[in-house]
């Protein structure tokens, strides 16, 4: 049997990000920033926008969108602060998904009133390897670092930290507790992303927590300035 | 960990581009930054492929190592940690020349309709 030899030269994930780009420009179409968020799990990515979005964002809008495995916990708790959530479970095949693809996130925009909020915090499945290679549609991407994770996670984990523009470092309140030398955390995720905007925070006690929130305001300032 | 949508997707271009005619080779190239573990990226393809007309294709793996190159100094390198700062003048200003490749680069196909292949189930893998 003859064989014929095809050139393709196509990247394997072109697919998604055609679909991540008409995301985007729904997003565009109703003036909505969004945010991307990122962790492994436990990080404390939902107890953190709790205490973000605990008090309104000045005139800003924010809904989330909770991307899990399974259940609706976080959905459940960020309810309570009277935004919009809408939830996305990645269990409908076997297994569950490990990220959200832009396919996923383009299924939930039914559920999200695009027209009545400017800033839309997805927060991705818990997972430092796969969210970082699927672009949902987001402007920017953010994740969080806890300490207890250690101080080497940047250098296993480049894909993630390279490819954020703010990496929030969690539970500094656990500080006295653990034998983590933070100046060795921020000096290695500066070697892998130099000059990245980082914050230190506790969602426990609060601290950082205000810089945060003027972060979230900045990113919709710029991208109001960016569409004017 | 993300190898099953990876081999997903990677079908997903090849069926696009085989023209329903049974597919013997399939040629990917695979940078080292896109963390991708390719015995597990073999055996998701072995899953996904069940059925379709890559039924019968071989995955070959092109492996990429990671090529830096520093856009203030045009200083050119090959890290052996993930560190993106310039080692002669320490500018954080780095472009990744290779080893952000997951690309289908070629494939081989038979010259005839693929008789065994039955794209409905096909698709329901696939889409996984």
């Amino acid at each position: 049997m003859h064989r014929t030899k095809v050139k393709i030269v196509e990247d394997a994930l072109d697919a998604n990000n055609t679909i991540a780009r008409a995301n985007r420009e729904d997003f565009d179409r109703h003036g909505v920033t969004v945010i991307n968020l990122m962790s492994a799990p436990g990080a404390g990515k939902t107890t953190l926008l709790e205490r973000a979005l605990a008090e309104p964002l000045g005139d800003i809008r924010v809904g989330v969108l909770e991307g899990d495995v399974q259940g609706s916990y976080d959905a459940d708790r960020l309810a309570s602060l009277h935004i919009p959530v809408a939830q996305l479970n990645t269990d409908s095949g076997f297994g569950g998904e490990c990220h959200l693809d832009a396919n996923m996130v383009r299924s939930a925009l039914p559920a999200l009133a695009l027209g009545e909020i400017e800033l839309l915090v997805i927060e991705n499945v818990g997972n430092l390897v796969c969210p970082a290679e699927f672009k949902v549609g987001e402007d920017v991407r953010a994740m969080v670092c806890s300490i207890t994770e250690g101080e080497d996670k940047p250098l296993k984990y480049p894909l993630m930290f390279r490819s954020c523009e703010l990496v929030l470092i969690n539970k500094l309140d656990l500080l006295p507790h653990l034998e983590i030398d933070v100046d060795r955390l921020l000096y290695n995720l500066d070697a892998v992303n130099p000059g990245v905007r980082r914050i230190l925070v506790s969602a426990r006690t609060g601290e950082g927590v205000e810089e945060l929130r003027g972060w979230l305001r900045e990113v919709v300032a710029s991208r109001v300035e960016a569409v004017v | 960990m993300h190898e099953l949508s990876v081999a997903s997707a990677i079908l997903e271009t090849v069926r696009r581009h085989a023209d329903e005619r049974p597919v013997k080779l399939v040629s990917v190239r695979v940078g080292h930054l896109r963390q991708v573990v390719p015995d597990s990226l073999r055996f998701y393809w072995d899953i996904v492929r069940a059925g379709t007309v890559c039924d019968q294709a071989r995955l070959e793996l092109e492996e990429i190592e990671v090529g830096l190159r520093c856009t203030a100094c045009a200083h050119e390198w090959e890290p052996l940690i993930p560190a993106f700062r310039c080692p002669e003048c320490h500018s954080g200003k780095v472009a990744v020349r290779c080893g952000r490749e997951l690309e289908v680069d070629y494939i081989e196909v038979e010259d005839r309709p693929a008789a065994t292949a039955r794209p409905q189930e096909a698709a329901c893998i696939a889409r996984r």
